[in-house]
């Protein structure tokens, strides 16, 4: 199985996935990225897909599951990176990953996190 | 460039095995960038479909010609408990296990041809075929 490393920023968790993760490491990377949220006390999750070739229905519930987890730990989550094909086959497939915040880059993430941290102090 | 591969699904790293062959071949056949991720995303659910719903199965890629066209054919079949009732099992959101019930129903969209034979006690085989443009 494969982990997916964590680091911190601050009080943001940024998480570059850099290779094709199997079911079970994404599952890993799901509890793992929840306990570091508590751990560190983390406002924010920035997850850069910009390496993620496919997004499928798996990898797809995992985005919205820790968007949705870290929500309840009191920490925003946004996915940056995605790619334009990636997009348009995630869409076909029937899944818009509502709920779920992206930006188009890490910097553009980062500055979204800002922006709704500053709104909801 | 007729050579066909046959891989089996016994195990979660299958499936990414799966993905990256069916990645390289759709490169190969010249499908777009777009094609590619579509047939591989497409792939990853139904391989996914045979490990979850029949605890393991076969892929099998093969390389198809339609006159000067070229295409990618899918074959996953397995030997689980089968699909009763098709229609519904090809519905967006339907579905007996935990997933979110795109699996057949989104890579159908994701594909140009899609044949899917299944009865209870028979196992499942679904073929899968994407062209280059």
């Amino acid at each position: 199985m494969d982990r997916v490393p964590i680091l911190k920023l601050g009080d943001i968790l940024i998480i570059s996935i850099q290779i094709d993760l199997d079911d079970q490491s994404v599952l890993a990377l799901q509890e793992d990225l929840a306990d570091a949220v508590v751990t560190h006390g983390a406002r924010g999750v920035i997850i850069d897909i910009t390496a993620v070739e496919i997004v499928d229905s798996f990898i797809g519930r995992m985005l919205s599951t820790i968007a949705a987890t870290s929500r309840l730990l009191d920490a925003q989550t946004v996915v940056v990176g995605m790619r334009p094909a990636v997009a348009i086959t995630l869409v076909e497939l029937g899944l818009s990953l509502g709920g779920v915040r992206t930006a188009l880059n890490l910097e553009k993430g980062i500055a979204l996190l800002d922006h709704v941290r500053g709104a909801t102090p | 460039m007729t050579a066909d591969w046959e891989l089996p699904i016994a195990g979660n790293a299958d499936v990414v095995m799966v993905r990256q062959r069916v990645r390289s071949v759709a490169v190969e056949v010249g499908l777009s960038l777009i094609d590619q991720t579509k047939v591989v995303t497409a792939a990853s659910e139904l391989a996914r479909n045979a490990l979850v719903y029949a605890g393991g199965g076969l892929a099998k890629i093969e390389v198809v010609q339609n006159g000067a066209r070229q295409g990618l054919r899918i074959t996953f079949s397995d030997e689980g408990p089968g699909i009763p009732d098709i229609e519904q099992a090809l519905t967006d959101g339907w579905t007996t296990g935990s997933g979110l019930g795109l699996g057949l129903s989104g890579s159908r969209r994701l594909v140009d041809e899609f044949d899917l034979i299944s009865a209870p006690g028979k196992g499942t085989t679904v073929t899968v075929t994407k062209w280059a443009r």
